[in-house]
């Protein structure tokens, strides 16, 4: 890959021929204002400064690693170790990007922001923020989502936040994000999309990376530091890709680590029924990038399965799509029943209770070290935790009686 | 001169308004959509915006959302929008602008898009989420087959991007009128006006009509008056969802007295 210099350098709008800024004419203002903002910020030093300090005392970072001996005995044997960005402040990755955008709505002079949410980990962070640095804060949500997560529809309620079901379309996260942009188009002036992920037009989907690279960043110094090597692969679930490319990213001019994404095939590879886009989609243009994407041959979008809310997106950011076609990643999909199995099996031998989300890259993980063998150290984004899937979990074991 | 640019020059010397109107391809059949489309036509429509049902239509309010909605329900596929044209053109004289979302464009091919939109009598696209700064194989294809292009110009637009959208244009430039998604509004914006201004300001000379929001014979006279047209789309939906054909031309009528 030396002729592409080195990967870590590359900035959007284009990865490759992916990313890009494919939005309605009206919303080019606010994107060209984030991006000279999110410029500015960078060259501050106070702006890292206060992200750094907000990172500190509020997010809890940095996040710890945690080798999981009586999992990995289920993994042949191969040492796992575990980023745990669960025990950030409200319990997901999603936290480091929010701080980050909501410091630059501040400096945007914006009063209220507005967010979609799967599984309800970012519309949670969100109104975390807004909570936190007085914003108004108005969160679209699937209506299908708002029933399989209502526990986040109440957290967010209690932070002050307004949640909207969204209730066209697959009425999921393809369809909330439909929603927010139009909540964007006609309210420009006043509000920031605080975007949760790695998708959606220039600048997005590099400042979201950037805001979590921190996770591979910490991650890198942590394993040569108590561990004294790198490690042999990389793991982590991939929706529209968030927490992937924020551990990802810090190793990818690392030619020796392996990095594994892990989307969901839902029902089945199989099967109809999955979201598993880098694995079965064609590139498209999806809420603002040209990224691979599920569509049928009319360039409709398909909708997207996974008992997983925060996966159940037809899209993805560009970076992967980038990352794939260069093959310097490889992307895999895990069913519906190998998350829930390994769910299970983390928190019966860590004591460690994941997200639906975060366990698809921990069945990913019990295959890889077969492939991989005993001597691998896999090193895997621990992204969420597992609280809000309780009624999903205790319904899918039996768990809540009958 | 396009054909659009000879309808917007004649109303103008003439003295007329220009009535710029939607209706959704394949809404609620691709059968009855074409008797709409030929209806708006015959009875005042000057220029047709033939728009192509989409999963993901972010600028398009609940009515049409709706509509759309129905129209892929009921099997609209993308190679129907050509023989739609066709229909139509063959049994009127409008120009018939295809308004579409970019991704089913891009999967169909850009170049074999445009080929067949040509060929079935259209007169170019509309394209309400492509910007120019990432139209390059579209504005190659429309030079080469005459094609008009319509690019939109919002309140937000720097005059640099306006100037720069304006000179990719062909037909007539597409203006916001509020920052707000289509659907009617009560009243419509001022700043549709300064975006008209910006539009003048430009070194090229283009015709530019005024969309969304606009729903009133009232607002289309007014629009008129600083802009070469009106565009209206949700309320040409609701009218037939609730009237039917003799509905529908019933507002034509009255849109374009």
């Amino acid at each position: 890959m030396s002729e592409q210099g080195n990967l870590r350098d590359i900035k959007g709008p284009y990865f490759g021929e992916f990313g890009g800024r494919f939005v309605p004419e009206s919303l080019i203002a606010a994107l060209d204002q984030l991006e000279e903002t999110y410029r500015q910020a960078q060259a501050d030093p106070t702006f890292h400064y206060e992200l750094a300090e907000l990172h500190r005392t509020y997010t809890g970072r940095p996040s710890i690693l945690t080798e999981v001996k009586r999992f990995a005995e289920h993994a042949n044997g191969a040492r796992v170790i575990l980023k745990r960005e669960d025990l950030n402040h409200t319990g997901s990755h999603k936290i480091n990007n929010v701080l980050g955008q909501a410091l630059l709505a501040k400096r945007m002079g914006k009063k209220r922001i507005i967010a979609e949410t799967g599984a309800g980990q970012h519309g949670v962070a969100s109104a975390t923020a807004a909570a936190l640095f007085g914003l108004e804060c108005v969160v679209y949500m699937g209506e299908v989502d708002t029933k399989r997560q209502a526990l986040n529809v109440a957290r967010m309620q209690l932070l002050g936040a307004e949640v909207r079901p969204v209730t066209t379309g697959s009425k999921t996260l393809k369809d909330a994000i439909n929603e927010a942009l139009r909540d964007w188009v006609t309210n420009v002036d006043s509000t920031h999309y605080l975007l949760g992920t790695v998708a959606g037009p220039h600048p997005f989907p590099e400042m979201v990376r950037d805001f979590h690279s921190i996770i591979g960043i910490e991650a890198r110094a942590q394993m040569l530091e108590e561990f004294g090597a790198l490690p042999t692969a990389l793991a982590a679930c991939v929706g529209g890709g968030s927490n992937a490319i924020g551990l990802f990213h810090a190793f990818l001019d690392d030619q020796d680590v392996q990095i594994f994404g892990f989307e969901a095939a839902g029902e089945g590879m199989d099967t109809q029924k999955h979201a598993a886009t880098l694995n079965f989609g064609k590139p498209g243009v999806l809420h603002g990038a040209r990224s691979y994407m599920l569509q049928n041959e009319d360039g409709q979008t398909i909708e997207s399965h996974s008992i997983s809310a925060g996966l159940d997106y037809p899209g993805v950011g560009p970076e992967h799509s980038w990352l794939k076609d260069l093959g310097r990643a490889q992307y895999r999909g895990i069913s519906d029943d190998e998350a829930m199995q390994a769910l299970r099996l983390l928190s019966k031998t860590e004591g460690i209770i994941p997200a639906i989300e975060t366990a698809h890259a921990l069945a990913g993980v019990l295959k890889l070290g077969f492939e991989l063998g005993s001597d691998a150290t896999i090193l895997v984004n621990l992204s969420g935790r597992g609280d809000k899937d309780m009624e999903t979990a205790g319904k899918y074991f039996g768990l809540l009686g009958s | 001169m396009s054909k659009v640019e000879e309808v917007f020059a004649r109303n103008k010397a003439d003295g007329q308004d220009t009535l710029v109107g939607y209706f959704p391809a394949g809404f609620p059949n691709v059968e009855e959509s074409i008797e709409a489309c030929v209806a708006m036509c015959e009875n005042g429509v000057d220029v047709l915006e033939l728009g192509v049902p989409y999963s993901d239509p972010v600028m398009d309010g609940l009515v049409i959302q709706q509509a759309t909605e129905v129209a892929l329900e009921n099997g609209f596929k993308l190679g129907q929008i050509f023989d739609i044209v066709e229909a139509i053109s063959s049994r009127v004289s409008t120009p018939v602008l295809v308004m579409t979302y970019w991704n089913p464009v891009m999967q169909y091919g850009v170049r074999r898009f445009a080929e067949d939109l040509k060929e079935a009598g259209g007169e170019g696209l509309i394209t309400p989420d492509l910007i120019v700064d990432e139209a390059g194989e579209w504005l190659k294809a429309s030079d080469d087959l005459e094609l008009d292009r319509v690019f939109l110009a919002t309140p937000t637009s720097t005059q640099e991007r306006v100037d720069a959208l304006v000179a990719a244009s062909r037909g007539f430039v597409y203006t916001v009128s509020t920052m707000g998604i289509t659907g009617a509004r009560a009243d419509l914006d001022a700043k549709a006006r300064s975006v008209v201004e910006k539009v003048r300001n430009s070194p090229v000379e283009r015709f530019t009509a005024v969309g969304i929001g606009i729903s009133t014979s009232e607002q289309v006279s007014e629009v008129n008056d600083y802009a070469d047209g009106a565009i209206v789309g949700s309320v040409f939906v609701n009218a037939y969802k609730s009237a039917g054909l003799e509905g529908l031309i019933a507002l034509t009528k009255s849109l374009s007295k």
